[in-house]
């Protein structure tokens, strides 16, 4: 069989699985939907969602289910595209923003906006990302810069181990900020950091909208050279590609996309790492191909979690993170022992 | 570690002996006067004198005496004793796995004790002191246990780099439980406990049976300190030199689940504390365990005595995370550490 053909069986199952997975992920959206306070059936929201419903389920379905499950499929499919991007760049599959601590940057982040615009509501909540960014950027740029060897490149193991520390150092600095603040704060940012969906407005919606659009489709223009960089640096080099220039470039472009949607959605790590592993099972190695279903993934795997954390546990709520830690964490161990 | 060299530095200690009395005495009388200052000082200032007779004749009409005697002392020692337990537990970690990162809490073994503390707050929140505490055992055990089989089976083994990366990870995945079932149980007035720990909480019964288990521990891992030291050149200089290298793991791996078990129970996990001393005692005394353990244990106890004073006096009448601000002064030495151990990456 030629390449070719290779390509057009590949290309073929990956529509066949992204078929799938749409109609996993529109069946968790619904059951999604019907979970809450107030249960809302399929048929209800159907008839909401063409205008024929009641004045009450509208307003639900319109003023809180929707905006905090919008965010929840945003922040999941961005989290497990910025998590194949950081595996590609870093050829290191145990990368994630998680792990490598750019969620912790992002969370420094959110606290220097709480205390320069000292509330989350009203229309200043756009430039949420904005500051999220710029600290899981800071953070990025320190643990690159250490996990940088002059001769060798980018080194994938230490990569982690500095983002691990730098991960604990930046939490405890969070910590220390949001306890200047007032005790909300404090515990508000200790729960970010355990990866609850916060934000359930239409104003967050609107945050973190543009980035997804943006960022993706760019990343995605880029999946060929994410394919390079799995062939080693110098492969990659010898076949045109601008290695450190468009690795930086990528970089970034996962870090903005991290951080921004864990802005709105808490710091959930392990997403950016299971999502890829999954998607690379399912369709093969091209970007080309598994970056959509990582993001499907990532998509279905964040609404689920964030159901299942509000329903199982009725009438309190379990932050998402914790149940994607309680089962993306141990995926992770599978993955490092069976790795080399 | 260059074994000949450190075999060297083990055996003819002799010349080294009389600099290490000289640094235990500088180390202690260090202690003392910590101890003293974070006494004194708080939100309200006491004099040196004061603290002094509050120690010798108690005087319980006096207020002064009182502040001293029921909410600075016992806070004071539970750090200085927490602080030794966990920077010893980290030197015998380091020694029994030849591993220079490894410490109780990058390896998720106090995220284990913290995992079921926090289980047992929400689920039998009248348990008495002492069963929390052997339950914190349990959770640090369960945790090594877990950690040193995940090596085992590995195949090819697992060489220190992974071995702290699995660490962390299960570390992580701890915590994240934890808070789940603070954040569940509503007991999230305790968040800084389940993040970073405290020792604000301490009191004098805590300290009855903290003070002798962990006092026994650290009296039983310096004399377990040459047989470490030997393990540390490697398990196959070690069986030359009569050394049964699996059953000293074992006991020091055990040794150094009761320290952290039984800090953990009171002050929640703090890291770093046994990365960073026992790095500092090594750099000062060599390679000898047997004066590495003692050397720590004092040193863990100044710093975290120092960490705690930091905590209150940062922004009073708030109190800080404690582990938090060990963090500060570890992460910059983790880092460190990371690049420096070019071999094995």
């Amino acid at each position: 069989m030629d390449g070719k053909a290779i390509f057009l069986l590949r290309r073929k199952r990956t529509i066949r699985v992204a078929i799938i997975l749409l109609g996993v992920a529109l069946t968790v959206i619904l059951i999604s939907l019907n979970t809450g306070t107030i249960r809302l059936s399929p048929t209800s929201v159907l008839k909401a969602l063409i205008g024929y419903g009641t004045a009450e389920e509208s307003m639900i379905l319109y003023e809180y289910r929707l905006p905090r499950i919008i965010i929840t499929m945003l922040a999941g499919a961005g989290l497990g595209i910025a998590g194949a991007v950081f595996q590609g760049v870093s050829r290191n599959t145990l990368a994630d923003p998680g792990i490598l601590g750019i969620n912790a940057g992002a969370a420094f982040g959110l606290i220097a906006y709480i205390s320069f615009f000292r509330s989350l509501d009203g229309p200043a909540a756009l430039m949420i990302p904005l500051f999220t960014f710029a600290g899981g950027a800071v953070i990025a740029l320190v643990i690159f810069l250490f996990a940088y060897d002059r001769y060798r490149g980018l080194l994938p193991i230490r990569l982690i181990l500095v983002g691990i520390a730098v991960s604990a150092g930046v939490s405890a600095m969070t910590l220390l900020l949001s306890l200047r603040l007032d005790e909300d704060t404090y515990a508000f940012a200790a729960r970010w950091l355990a990866g609850s969906v916060w934000s359930r407005d239409w104003v967050n919606v609107w945050g973190l909208f543009p980035w997804i659009v943006v960022l993706i489709p760019i990343i995605y223009y880029r999946s060929a050279t994410l394919d390079l960089f799995t062939l080693g640096d110098e492969t990659a080099a010898s076949l045109g590609s601008a290695v450190t220039r468009s690795r930086l470039i990528l970089l970034a472009l996962a870090v903005a996309l991290s951080c921004a949607s864990v802005s709105m959605a808490g710091g959930i790590g392990f997403i950016g790492l299971a999502a890829p592993h999954i998607a690379k099972r399912l369709v093969g190695p091209q970007h080309r191909h598994f970056l959509p279903i990582a993001a499907m993934t990532g998509l279905v795997i964040l609404v689920a979690a964030d159901t299942i954390g509000r329903s199982l546990f009725h009438p309190n709520a379990v932050p998402a993170g914790v149940v994607v830690a309680a089962v993306g964490g141990p995926y992770f161990l599978y993955l490092l022992f069976t790795t080399k | 570690m260059d074994g000949e060299k450190g075999f060297k530095s083990i055996v003819m200690s002799g010349s080294r002996h009389i600099i290490f009395i000289l640094l235990l005495f500088a180390a202690l009388l260090g202690l003392g006067l910590t101890l003293f200052m974070s006494v004194s000082y708080g939100a309200k200032d006491l004099t040196m004198g004061t603290v002094w007779s509050a120690v010798m004749h108690y005087d319980a009409e006096l207020t002064a005496h009182q502040i001293v005697h029921e909410i600075r002392l016992p806070r004071v020692l539970g750090a200085a004793i927490t602080g030794m337990a966990f920077a010893v537990a980290g030197a015998i970690m380091q020694g029994v796995t030849r591993n220079p990162m490894a410490d109780t809490g990058i390896l998720g073994i106090n995220a284990g004790s913290t995992f079921m503390v926090a289980l047992c707050f929400a689920f039998l929140p009248n348990l008495s002191y002492s069963a929390l505490m052997a339950i914190s055992f349990a959770g640090a055990a369960m945790t090594t246990v877990f950690i040193v089989l995940l090596g085992s089976l590995t195949p090819g083994g697992l060489n220190s780099i992974r071995l702290t990366i699995a660490g962390a990870v299960v570390a992580a995945i701890l915590q994240s439980l934890s808070t789940g079932i603070a954040i569940y149980f509503a007991l999230s007035q305790d968040l800084a406990f389940w993040y970073a720990g405290g020792v604000a909480g301490v009191t004098w019964s805590h300290l009855k049976l903290l003070v002798p288990i962990i006092l026994i521990a650290t009296i039983w891992a310096c004399m377990m300190g040459r047989s470490i030291s030997f393990l540390s050149l490697g398990d196959e200089s070690a069986t030359n030199l009569g050394v049964r290298a699996s059953r000293v793991r074992f006991l020091g791996m055990t040794a150094a689940v009761v320290l952290a078990g039984a800090s953990v129970s009171v002050a929640g996990s703090i890291g770093f504390v046994g990365l960073i001393v026992p790095h500092i005692a090594r750099r000062l005394v060599g390679a000898d365990y047997r004066k590495i353990i003692m050397l720590s244990a004092i040193l863990g106890s100044i710093l975290l005595v120092w960490a705690d004073f930091a905590a209150r006096m940062v922004n009073p009448p708030r109190e800080f995370a404690i582990g938090a601000m060990v963090a500060m002064v570890g992460v910059p030495f983790f880092l460190y550490l990371a690049r420096k151990e070019r071999s094995d990456l």
